[in-house]
């Protein structure tokens, strides 16, 4: 507990430590929020604590692409019309909505929920590596498009991935370099990463 | 056994000096970095002027970001820093050697990333050392280049423990203190280096050291770099020396190394027609 809590009420010091935990909240938000929930109505904060049961309770990964979804196999695993030929491979399910705005891929997915880190001690063995592998078993899969964030640890995990791959014979692409280095996917717009895919190049 | 850390620059220490300028100047190594918020990162870096410092770098993962590119980790850039409340902050950034062969290659950037942590833990904030810088950024090139990846390793391993103060006996047995015979001995990093054979019980030095394992970590202290990488190193005492350095490494650190884990990952799952990388041509 930092000293910013330790005067207040007990309630309200867990609920900041609570904030305080998450991506991008510092002691001063995290404060700032407790405090604006203290004074809403009371219906208002029990919505926001139900959302947050539903959001655990009713989500799955789906047993296909990993991809966060209320039914499993999610809604894009599910579509006929999909390409099964073709995995595109991301970091986060986040990225699915960049690739998806593009309008220029139609083939499936695959999170990985995360990216080799080694100094952060996160190896292959954190992500859905093995679930990745496990799909292309199948001999059904022809192309791997990585396309994890253009950085040092998106690209260290992309070459490791096609590492594991290209003994198999599947033909493993990278987007093209069109993206900026040390950029996120998320914030890429469309033109540039529907480019990127297009032109992307093997590994 | 000196070490080579030098005293922090006292530049406000007259008070008669003006205080540090509010923007400075200095080429850094990034070493690491870390997200900040939704779209700002924090960057660890060795500067040659400063040592190891954080500071934060704004709006580097947005796609129109000018600073992006420059701010990797194994880039060594010129960075130009304005001192902030807590961290300073990225103001301009120009890559000097973004060391692309490292980048660009499993084996070597798991090496690199070695390499860079290992300043990390083994430094404290703004204690400069030039020759600590020099000896990272010389590794990164010998890691860039080189057909053996792993002696640049070593060689770094050693010195950086040298210059820090703590390089390992390897002239007489660390508890008898008698000159170690040509034979094999024994290694204890918790006892600071060679045991004799007579002492290993005592010593509990479990792990042999062989002859030329020997040589080799002798080598690696007292030799320049290119005496030691015109040594061939077969496989299985490129192993014992690293088992060696980094059992020892852990030891002065009392905690792993977490990218070693990468270069373990790594080094299984090398495909079977490339058994070395191959140096660019
Ligand atoms: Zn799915
Ligand atoms: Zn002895």
């Amino acid at each position: 507990m930092n000293e910013a809590t330790t005067s207040a009420a007990a309630p309200v010091a867990r609920l900041i430590d609570e904030f305080h935990k998450l991506p991008g909240i510092g002691p001063k938000s995290a404060q700032r929020l407790t405090y604006h929930l203290l004074r809403i109505p009371p219906e208002d904060a029990l919505a926001l604590a139900q959302a947050i049961i539903e959001l655990k309770e009713r989500t799955v990964l789906c047993s296909v692409c990993q991809n966060v979804t209320e039914d499993d196999p999610c809604a894009i695993c599910r579509d006929d019309s999909r390409d099964r030929s073709m995995i595109c491979v991301i970091e986060e399910p986040l990225d699915i909505l960049a690739v998806e705005r593009t309008r220029a891929f139609h083939g499936l997915y695959h999170v990985l929920h995360g990216v080799i880190s080694p100094m952060d001690g996160i190896g292959p063995d954190d992500l859905k590596v093995n679930e990745l592998l496990a799909r292309l078993r199948g001999g059904a899969v022809h192309e791997v498009i990585m396309a994890t964030n253009p950085n040092l640890e998106g690209e260290a995990t992309s070459m490791y991935i096609s590492r594991l791959l290209t003994p198999l014979g599947v033909r493993v692409t990278r987007l093209a370099r069109g993206l900026p280095m040390g950029s996120d996917l998320e914030y890429a717009d469309d033109v540039t990463l529907s480019r990127a895919l297009e032109n992307r190049q093997d590994v | 056994m000196s070490p080579l850390r030098i005293p922090r620059r006292r530049s406000c220490y007259d008070p008669r000096m003006p205080e540090r300028p509010r923007v400075y100047k200095s080429p850094a190594l990034v070493l690491r970095q870390r997200k900040l918020g939704d779209a700002d990162k924090i960057l660890t870096l060795y500067t040659a002027s400063e040592g190891k410092i954080d500071v934060v770098a704004k709006g580097v993962r947005k796609t129109k970001s000018r600073l992006a590119g420059h701010v990797e980790p194994l880039t060594q850039a010129t960075f130009l820093l304005a001192k902030g409340k807590s961290l300073d902050i990225v103001t301009q950034v120009e890559t000097i050697e973004s060391f692309q062969g490292v980048r660009d290659d499993l084996d070597r950037l798991s090496r690199g990333l070695y390499c860079a942590e290992l300043l990390d833990r083994f430094t404290e904030p703004h204690e400069p050392s030039f020759p600590l810088y020099r000896l990272l950024l010389d590794t990164l090139r010998r890691v860039a280049r080189g057909s053996d990846v792993d002696t640049p390793v070593r060689f770094y391993e050693m010195a950086l423990l040298h210059a820090l103060g703590y390089r390992p006996e390897l002239d007489v047995c660390v508890a008898c203190r008698r000159a170690l015979e040509p034979l094999t001995n024994y290694w204890s990093a918790a006892a600071g280096g060679a045991v004799c054979r007579q002492c290993r019980m005592g010593a509990d030095a479990a792990r042999s050291l062989s002859v030329n394992g020997l040589k080799l970590l002798r080598l690696l202290l007292h030799g320049r770099f290119d005496d030691v990488a015109r040594v061939s190193i077969a496989p299985p005492l490129a192993d014992e020396l690293e088992r060696a350095m980094r059992e020892y490494v852990r030891w002065v650190l009392e905690r792993d190394v977490r990218s070693a884990g990468f270069i373990d990952t790594v080094r299984q799952r090398r495909p079977a027609r490339a058994r070395a990388p191959q140096a660019p041509t």
